[in-house]
């Protein structure tokens, strides 16, 4: 009975985060738009735009074959299949047998992987163009990820990411200066891996700038609204990532009301402080040149690094 | 047993045999591929019966040059385990050639590919059979000879020869590199079985061991295709029949691997903690070098060789996560990095192998490797382009498939690297990660840059309009390879538990900490996590099977039209307006110029009346390897030298050979007096 009790919490999180993710990408614009100085869209207008997309027809390129139609359905998938993975409310997570971090950043490097295949497929140079930078941006991100994956198992013993939030929360003698390193470089990737600036520019469509929305700019209809879910699923993941496993406080460890409750909560708090964080740094940073993102993205990587050695160090 | 080994060998002697005596025709070409796979089912049955049971299988044939302790075969589990390989691979290879070899129906090579063939296979067999030093370095020497001939089958442009060349040179170094590390561990030993030299292996001095590693490590590295003695690999791969490449990519260069566990790890019982970090290096190195130039490959097949350096980069680190654990008496963590390495071997066999023949396909029906020219195919060539895809996903590590499991195993090994008491060499192991991470990560660009071109958006040329799929016998192959991907993918909880066996009495791993659970989600001692591939792509099924309910529910559009690719309010698409495999690599070559140094060349024309009207650009931009410059120039220029210095001895003139003749008499006649 518990267990049941269980894997329907763990569903309903990941069911809850699916619910959030375009607010909170609204959230995001609309605090850009007043630290603009512009009135702004509500948050909620992606939900508008999301139920828009989905009673349009699709149009889809003549040039194009299955796996332009099933790379909207896997992204989603694979995306989904992370929320259920992740601490986004609650530990012990019920399926946390299922995958650890690696399974997680692997899932969706599959979306990325099958999002760029999609770009390519109707054979327009903006698709090609946004699928090779995509990729390019996930393969550098990836040391980074690995490393600060090694950062945390090493304090927690566990690269599971149920084990590595109850062990935090057990003692804050395991933050670390590494915890902290290794935060600073994960929340650099986090922009790199969710077309935040200044890797991508998520409100532009201009074809010199833009990575994510060249590749997805053949797509319309229910499957660009599936693409942009996911897209802004993926930011909650990150968020909820960097969060939780730096900062758990507030994370049920118990199926009491209250606790829930604490949890819905803090969560909140943290995803508005996070976005409020990427909403101040838009304003303040221009999207730097294609070529030199690898520079940022060394940053983080010797960050991550950083993080590493000092684990090993303060052992 | 002994049925089945008679069976395996039979069944290659019938292949070869009718390969010469008959060589053309459907019939003929059927017996062929019949043979090798008969050959390779049998060689995997025995394999699977050795590795279930644990019972070795010995074989002695003492009389047969009985010089050097005649011929031995005794299989245990490490043998059996790549002998399997072998065989596994042997039967879609044999099934996808008796098509494939149609296009050589009336040329002379032929005979030669379908007897070279089963002749490749059996002495490949029997490398991981070998029970003694003669036996081993006959059967590897066998190997060499065939495939060298086999690369040479397929055209005879000079390009090829100068391939061939290669390849013959970099092997028969090895050659005499392995032959080198056995007569040193001999010179203790009471025989030249493999029995008598692990037995008298801890007598040998340290440096003495240390030779004999960094011989063994030159010598099968060489085969194995790690960096810096890659050089033949992208080379010679691309140029053999697509079923061979398959098969020297999938399990030859494996050999290698092997030859190095036999040494290092079993003959040898492992060594100082510098073997596994050197091993290490050189996999971190092979696995970022390698994956970097293949992203810049255009050619299909040579693309896919450099990954093969990658993957054996993997292998290396895995193998060598092992021996470094093992140095510090952490036997739990040193079977998780060998498992972890053994379980790419095999894993690698499987996608690669099915990439190669994906590739086959596609040449053979466009007449090119050029990416370039290719395009669209996956609307032409359906049932390539999945089982293609299929092998793309694996081997870029996606979950829930097969490269993702054994590379998963890998970084379980590296992060267990905290165990390891001394910070300051604990610290190879997230440099380790890093690189293994960037090289899955590139890897995945690399794949979608060889899927995507070839096979999406619009073709690229007539030939890729024209493009045909491939006969039945060839997509069968292909299929079964992709099956095995995806089961291999979804039971590492099975695989881990055979492939820990095969370590048991090796070196000093204990034979506790091999006893892996098979367990659901898999949870293997030393790593610190636990995952459940089946669980997942369960999870991942039962969602795209709710996403069409849930859109449905949503009340979502269902309506869909066909309209053109948005061109900018241009109308009419023409692949010239697409973006090329060049492109794509663009930003990564900018990124690695450092390593790249590309050459550019860049000529305008103008017009004679005014610069500011250009009438043509020729824009050229080549990548040559430097490393390969800087490490075989200087000894390819020695060899020369010597060359042209051995010429004056080879005059080309009879009484001077005679004169040669009676000198080397006369001085061979006073030595033996003098000797007595």
């Amino acid at each position: 009975m518990v267990a049941i009790i269980g894997f329907a919490l763990g569903v309903s999180q990941a069911a809850l985060a699916l619910l959030l993710a375009p607010g909170l990408v609204g959230l995001v614009r609309w605090l850009k738009a007043r630290l603009q100085n512009r009135r702004g869209a509500p948050a909620w207008q992606p939900y508008l735009e999301l139920a828009k997309l989905f009673r349009k027809e699709v149009v889809v390129s003549s040039n194009a074959s299955w796996v332009f139609r099933a790379a909207p359905f896997i992204v989603f998938a694979s995306t989904v299949a992370v929320a259920l993975l992740v601490p986004i409310l609650l530990v012990p997570l019920p399926f946390d047998g299922v995958g650890d971090l690696l399974v997680v950043v692997y899932l969706l490097l599959l979306g990325t992987f099958f999002l760029s295949l999609a770009g390519l497929d109707p054979g327009s140079a903006f698709g090609g163009m946004g699928a090779s930078r995509a990729m390019t941006v996930a393969a550098l991100a990836e040391p980074t990820v690995a490393l600060a994956i090694f950062a945390l198992a090493l304090s927690a013993g566990s690269t599971n990411l149920g084990q590595i939030v109850a062990r935090t929360m057990s003692g804050p003698a395991a933050v670390s200066p590494g915890h902290l390193l290794a935060f600073l470089a994960l929340f650099i990737v986090t922009l790199a891996e969710t077309g935040r600036l200044p890797i991508d520019n998520p409100a532009t469509h201009l074809e010199l700038t833009m990575i994510h929305e060249a590749m997805v700019l053949e797509y319309s209809g229910r499957y660009l609204a599936l693409i942009e879910w996911a897209a802004s699923l993926k930011l909650l993941i990150f968020f909820s990532l960097l969060s939780n496993l730096f900062v758990p406080w507030g994370v049920a460890a118990g199926l009491t009301a209250g606790a829930l409750t604490l949890a819905v909560a803090s969560l909140l708090v943290k995803l508005v402080i996070l976005a409020a964080v990427v909403a101040v740094l838009e304003t303040r940073i221009a999207k730097l040149r294609l070529f030199r993102v690898p520079e940022l993205l060394s940053v983080s990587f010797v960050l991550a690094l950083l993080a590493v050695t000092s684990s090993f160090l303060l052992r | 047993m002994r049925s089945l080994f008679a069976l395996m060998l039979a069944g290659y002697a019938l292949g070869a045999a009718a390969a010469v005596l008959r060589p053309g025709g459907r019939g003929g070409r059927g017996l062929v591929a019949a043979g090798a796979v008969l050959g390779g089912a049998a060689g995997l049955a025995l394999a699977l019966q050795v590795l279930l049971t644990g019972t070795p299988f010995v074989l002695e044939a003492p009389a047969v040059l009985s010089i050097a302790d005649g011929l031995l075969f005794r299989i245990d589990r490490l043998g059996a385990l790549f002998l399997g390989l072998v065989g596994f691979l042997a039967v879609p290879c044999g099934l996808y050639g008796a098509a494939y070899s149609e296009g050589y129906e009336g040329r002379a090579s032929l005979r030669l590919l379908g007897a070279l063939l089963n002749l490749f296979l059996l002495t490949m067999s029997l490398v991981p059979c070998a029970g003694n030093v003669l036996t081993f370095l006959f059967m590897w020497e066998g190997m060499s000879l065939t495939s060298y001939f086999l690369v040479l089958t397929e055209t005879d442009e000079p390009e090829t020869v100068l391939a061939g060349g290669w390849y013959l040179a970099m092997t028969h170094a090895g050659l005499a590199l392995a032959l080198a590390a056995f007569l040193l561990m001999a010179t203790s030993s009471a025989s030249t079985t493999f029995g008598d030299l692990r037995a008298a292996a801890p007598a040998l001095s340290p440096s003495a061991r240390n030779a004999v590693f960094l011989l063994a490590l030159l010598g099968f590295g060489s085969k194995a295709g790690i960096m810096p003695l890659h050089v033949w690999l992208p080379r010679a791969h691309p140029a053999a029949p697509s079923h061979v490449s398959a098969l020297m990519s999938g399990v030859m260069i494996k050999m290698g691997v092997y030859g190095l566990l036999r040494v290092g790890l079993d003959l040898l019982g492992g060594g100082p903690t510098w073997w596994g970090a050197l091993l290490i290096g050189l996999g971190a190195l092979s696995a970022v070098i390698g994956v970097l130039y293949a992203l810049m490959e255009h050619d299909l097949k040579r693309l896919l060789a450099y990954h093969s350096v990658e993957n054996i980069g993997i292998i290396f680190i895995g193998i060598g996560a092992g021996l470094m654990f093992q140095s510090f008496g952490l036997p739990a963590l040193a079977t998780l990095g060998m498992v972890a390495g053994l379980y790419h071997t095999i894993n690698h066999a499987c996608f690669k192998g099915l990439l190669f023949l994906g590739a086959g396909s596609v040449a053979h029906a466009l007449g090119t490797r050029n990416m370039e020219e290719m395009g669209g195919l996956i609307k032409r060539m359906p049932r390539t382009a999945l089982f293609f895809l299929v092998g793309a996903c694996a081997i870029s590590a996606l979950p829930p498939l097969n490269g993702f499991a054994s590379e998963w195993l890998v970084f379980q090994a590296l992060l267990g690297g905290s165990a390891i008491p001394q910070p300051e060499v604990a610290v190879v192991m997230p440099l380790a990660v890093a690189m293994l991470a960037l090289a899955s990560g590139l890897a995945a660009a690399c794949f979608v840059k060889a899927f995507g071109i070839t096979f999406l958006a619009i073709p690229r040329s007539a030939r890729a309009e024209q493009a045909h799929e491939a006969p039945r016998s060839m997509q069968a192959g292909m299929a079964m390879l992709a099956i095995a991907c995806v089961a291999l993918g979804l039971l590492p909880f099975a695989v881990a538990p055979i492939l820990g066996s095969t370590l048991a009495g090796l070196g000093r791993v204990t034979p506790a900490a091999i006893e892996l659970t098979r367990s659901l989600p898999l949870q293997v001692p030393g790593a610190s996590g636990q995952m459940s591939p089946p669980l997942l792509a369960l999870g991942l099924v039962v969602l795209l099977a709710l996403l069409p309910l849930g859109l449905r529910l949503l009340g979502a559009e269902r309506r869909g039209r066909v309209g053109d690719t948005w061109g900018c309010g241009r109308i009419g698409q023409t692949p010239r307006m697409e973006y090329t495999a060049t492109a794509f690599a663009e930003p990564l070559r900018r990124v690695f110029a450092e390593l790249y140094r590309p050459t550019r060349d860049l000529s305008i024309d103008f017009h004679p009346a005014s610069k500011y009207f250009v009438q043509s650009i020729a824009y050229r931009s080549e990548i040559h390897p430097w490393i390969e410059r800087l490490l075989y120039n200087w000894p390819l220029r020695g060899i020369r030298r010597a060359a042209v210095w051995v010429r004056r001895l080879q005059a080309g003139s009879l009484h001077l050979y005679l004169f040669y003749l009676t000198l080397a008499f006369l001085v061979l006649l006073t030595m033996a007096r003098w000797w007595r």
